[in-house]
């Protein structure tokens, strides 16, 4: 049980524990030496499953914590089990909550475990959160309780503001990192960052570019200057070019930038020292931010570019002559995230010019405006997938897509482990011969057999998600939206995918059958999410009632009928009903 | 909408997703087992569905049964009646104008509630263009936002000629079809601007629903436009999803709504924004209440509020009232065609922008 009590190291010859039936091979203390070498949780798992000496060690080793649901687990459970935290990974909401399908004040409030981590963490030093609440209430407890504290991340979280940044940046002495990305915050203004003391300088990695505000350029700069260490450096538009220069000036062990805005008009002197200043950041292998980036500007880039890894030109906008241009220059590029600006040109160009491409993500630039005819199409995928066979991430936002053109693409490039295809017209066929998506989707599953992440889109019938249970055995993520005949093609993908570990699913004609067919799957899984499918309330009933190791929780929207269950939200859980559950969530 | 379409093999599950080949949209389709019926369905629309059943069976030509499908709109509901109502509460409301003339009929109603416009979408409504939306299974609550923010325009805040000369305490305006007139006392800042307004161009400016922050609305009329409105507040977290300008599915395109596109970098797409000279030139038109035209400035050649204010206030200068100058500041958020308001600093005008998303702002709260 967990609370036997560590054994002492004065007495390394008991190995016989009252638990184990027969004595272990090894001392405690070299198993947990051995143990505390293990970095991968998945090997920790199977290594706690062994006997309960193996899992005592394991437990007493562990130092790292990812919790992939919030709710599947308490933060006193963890406590109880794991004694020696140091590093958290948390995340809340269903991922659909990114796209506004989760009301506000749904749950994933960080207070509750950051309680109960004060009292049995102390010691505590990292904490990532992904689609979790945060209040400044949360910020400032988190900078007084622990002492040690060195890393904050914060993805897609909500309910704080600027103000709770103050406390981190004035009260965590040992800060390393301070990552925030695309939150729903509040910005008040870019004061937090001036306090940070003026003795402060461990930082290593330091992302405000998704706060809108300016900061005072010199205590950024002199913050810079003093943190010897920095590796990671994104700053907002608030930062011109000139800014930059001196910023750059003062941190050329910078190994990944994300500049300011990229449009002020420089003189040939200042080109000169930008580019002189790029060239001296001889570990720089990533480049984001850009904002505003024109083709005047642009080159300053180039020195910088043989070096790239990793090029994110999402806020950037270019053209394809543009990209073509800056992509010449950037042979070693192995990962590109741009908006679907570049069109097809632009595409053929990362085709011919980076072939060591693994991850591609084309965004939209107008994903809301139907009328919009241009961005990228199927060419532009194929001529990607000609020039970069490594492909194995891609996500891809496009108008048009034929099954043609996606079994060519999974034909040139068969590594893929990710593919997130979004044709954003929903329930759109092949433009060419006006059939289903069906047999793209075929093509991906049956040659990708290390397919991992899935997500699918335009006009599919039932036969995408037999062939997505029969082929994809490795898959562990679907998204599906818009598709489906019947509950049939749930019923396929529950039955095959036998790794499957979260499935979400919007506006689908799958119904209680589905539902149920996947009765003794979801505990394997860490979610489902459906949301304006044909399930009812008392499906759900049914199922809660089946599994009690299931939340199955239900919200409903104001206008629906009282039987139909709009979004429907399954997880397994050790923790039961969450107890801090809104009134419109509702626990079967 | 009932069409009948022959099918050789149907979902258990009543529903199945079709592709109108016509409108170029998915469609939802629930299936209604019926006895084949005589004749033709009276719909005029002779749309092409394409149905497509379960795989197995690809020839549709062969008859096993005739259903009858009813085609779901955006709300669930297999007619438009909804839609149909709210609307006509709209024209109703707009009617309140009692001006013959169209063109300067003075309404109170956020811009983009236009007169003329209402009844081309009015008859819009009616037409089989109405299919031209996405039509989704969409929860009314949020959804219905916005399909009837392309249609049922504006919100609660009409009123006759007369209610508005009431109302209003201060400042002289002129009518003309080619002004926008904003009403706001100054004094309280925080009131609802409440737009006059009488559309310019119908043609090039699609309705938007505006939100109505309404504090001075002692003689409102309560119009189920309102309640749009209030929904739309409601659903504040939805706004920033997408533009209330078209019928929208939430969360559609799965694009993350931090990852807007400020008009600045968009301002490069030439084609997107009007009258443009050049890239990277962002040309938005300026109206001072009262004067007989409208200037056209350039954002982009300013760096601040206070330069694009001057630089107005010389353009403006010889309209001026009384002894006021007159300014025009924009902010960044919008489209050309938006109008603006002039503000005089200390007088009674107030400035004021319409962003993206159809909302009348107070210059100034963004950064430049």
């Amino acid at each position: 049980m967990d609370s036997i009590s560590k054994k002492t190291k004065d007495s390394p010859n008991s190995t016989d524990s009252p638990e184990s039936t027969h004595p272990s091979s090894f001392p405690d203390e070299v198993l947990e030496g051995v143990l505390s070498l293990l970095s991968f949780n998945k090997d920790r798992s199977s290594v706690s499953l062994v006997c309960k000496d193996w899992y005592n060690a394991e437990r007493w080793t562990r130092t790292k914590v990812f919790i992939g649901n919030c709710y599947s687990v308490s933060p006193e459970i963890v406590a109880r089990r794991f004694p020696k935290i140091r590093s958290i990974i948390l995340k809340g909401k269903p991922r659909f909550s990114d796209f506004n399908l989760v009301p506000e004040n749904w749950g994933a409030d960080i207070q509750s475990w950051l309680v109960v981590f004060a009292r049995v963490y102390p010691f505590l030093e990292e904490l990532r959160l992904k689609r979790m609440t945060v209040s400044d209430e949360s910020l400032e407890f988190l900078a007084a309780s622990f002492p040690g504290f060195k890393a904050l991340s914060l993805s897609s979280c909500d309910g704080f503001s600027t103000d709770g940044l103050k406390a981190i940046a004035t009260h965590c002495k040992n800060l390393i990192e301070l990552d925030i990305q695309d939150n729903g915050m509040d910005d008040f203004g870019g004061g937090w960052l001036s306090c940070f003391p003026e003795n402060f300088a461990s930082l290593e990695v330091l992302n405000f570019a998704s706060l809108n505000s300016e900061v005072n350029f010199d205590a950024l700069e002199r913050l810079v200057t003093r943190c010897k260490s920095l590796k990671v450096l994104r700053v907002n538009k608030g930062i011109t070019l000139e800014q930059l220069q001196r910023l750059l000036m003062r941190a050329p062990q910078l190994m990944e930038l994300g500049t300011g805005s990229f449009q002020q008009d420089l003189t040939p002197r200042q080109c000169a020292e930008l580019e002189s200043a790029f060239s001296n950041c001889k570990n720089l292998h990533t480049v984001s931010g850009l904002w505003e980036a024109n083709s005047l500007n642009l080159p300053i880039l180039y020195p910088a570019c043989a070096s790239l890894v990793f090029l994110n030109l999402i806020d950037a906008t270019l053209q394809s002559g543009e990209l073509a241009k800056l992509l010449a220059h950037c042979p070693n590029l192995r990962r590109l995230w741009v908006q679907d600006t570049v069109e097809d040109k632009g595409l053929e160009a990362v085709g011919s010019c980076c072939p060591l491409l693994e991850e591609l993500r084309v965004f939209p630039a107008d994903p809301f405006d139907p009328d919009i005819l241009h961005g990228v199409t199927e060419s532009g995928f194929v001529a990607v997938s000609r020039g970069c066979r490594r492909l194995r991430y891609v996500l891809y936002f496009c108008r048009q897509m034929t099954n043609a053109a996606v079994a060519t693409i999974v034909q040139n490039c068969p590594d893929f482990t990710h593919f997130r295809l979004c044709i954003i017209n929903p329930g759109q066929p092949d433009h060419l011969t006006n059939e289903p998506m069906d047999e793209a989707f075929g093509a991906v599953v049956k040659t990708c057999t290390k397919l991992q992440r899935l997500s699918v889109s335009g006009l599919l019938t039932d036969l995408t998600f037999e062939y997505i249970g029969k082929y994809a055995k490795n898959l562990e993520t679907l998204s599906v939206a818009f598709a489906g005949s019947s509950d049939r093609g749930m019923q396929c993908v529950l039955g095959g995918c036998s790794k499957l570990r979260k499935l979400e699913i919007r506006d689908c004609p799958f119904g209680n059958a589905a539902l149920l067919s996947g009765l003794e799957k979801y505990e394997s899984m860490r979610s489902l999410w459906m949301s304006a499918c044909n399930v009812t309330m008392n499906g759900c009933r049914l199922l809660a009632r089946e599994m009690p190791w299931l939340n199955v929780e239900v919200m409903k929207d104001e206008e629906s009928d009282d039987s139909h269950a709009d979004k429907v939200y399954v997880y397994r859980s050790v923790a039961g009903p969450r107890r801090d559950a809104p009134p419109f969530v509702m626990t079967l | 909408m009932i069409k009948r379409i022959e099918l050789s093999q149907f979902s258990l599950n009543k529903q199945v997703w079709a592709y109108r080949k016509d409108k170029g949209v998915g469609v939802l389709l629930e299936i209604v087992m019926s006895p084949p019926l005589l004749g033709v369905g009276e719909e005029a629309d002779q749309s092409n569905i394409t149905l497509l059943a379960s795989p197995a069976s690809l020839d549709r030509n062969v008859c096993h049964n005739i259903l009858e499908l009813k085609e779901h709109n955006y709300m669930g509901l297999s007619n438009c009646s909804s839609v149909d109502s709210s609307t006509i509460s709209t024209t109703s409301g707009g009617n309140n104008g009692c001006l013959n003339l169209k063109a300067t009929e003075l309404r109170l109603g956020l811009p983009g509630s236009q007169s003329p416009e209402r009844d081309s979408e009015f008859s819009l409504l009616c037409s089989p263009n109405l299919d031209e939306k996405p039509l989704f299974p969409l929860h009314p609550s949020k959804d219905g936002n916005y399909l009837l923010s392309r249609k049922t325009v504006g919100s609660g805040n009409k009123r006759g000629f007369s209610d508005v000369m009431e109302g209003f305490a201060e400042g002289t305006f002129l009518v003309s079809s080619e002004v926008n007139v904003i009403l706001s006392p100054r004094p309280s800042l925080n009131s609802v601007l409440k737009s006059v307004s009488v559309k310019e161009n119908t043609g090039t400016q699609p309705p938007k629903t505006k939100e109505v922050i309404s504090k001075n609305t002692a003689q409102e009329k309560p119009c189920t436009g309102s309640e749009i409105g209030a929904d739309r507040v409601a659903t504040a977290n939805n706004n920033s999803n997408a533009p209330a300008t078209k019928a929208q599915v939430v969360g559609w395109p799965p694009v993350r709504s931090f990852r807007k596109n400020t008009l600045a970098s968009s301002s490069k797409n030439a084609e997107e924004v009007d009258g443009k000279a050049g890239p990277g030139a962002m040309f938005i038109k300026v109206s001072m209440a009262g004067a007989p035209y409208l200037r056209k400035v350039d954002l982009t050649s300013y760096s601040a509020y206070q330069e694009l204010s001057s630089a107005l206030e010389k353009m403006f200068s010889c309209f001026t009232i009384g002894q006021y100058g007159s300014h025009g500041a924009p902010g960044r958020e919008m489209l050309s065609e938006s109008k603006l308001k002039d503000l005089l600093h200390g007088s009674e005008y107030v400035l004021t922008y319409e962003d993206k998303e159809g909302d009348w702002m107070l210059v100034g709260d963004v950064p430049w």
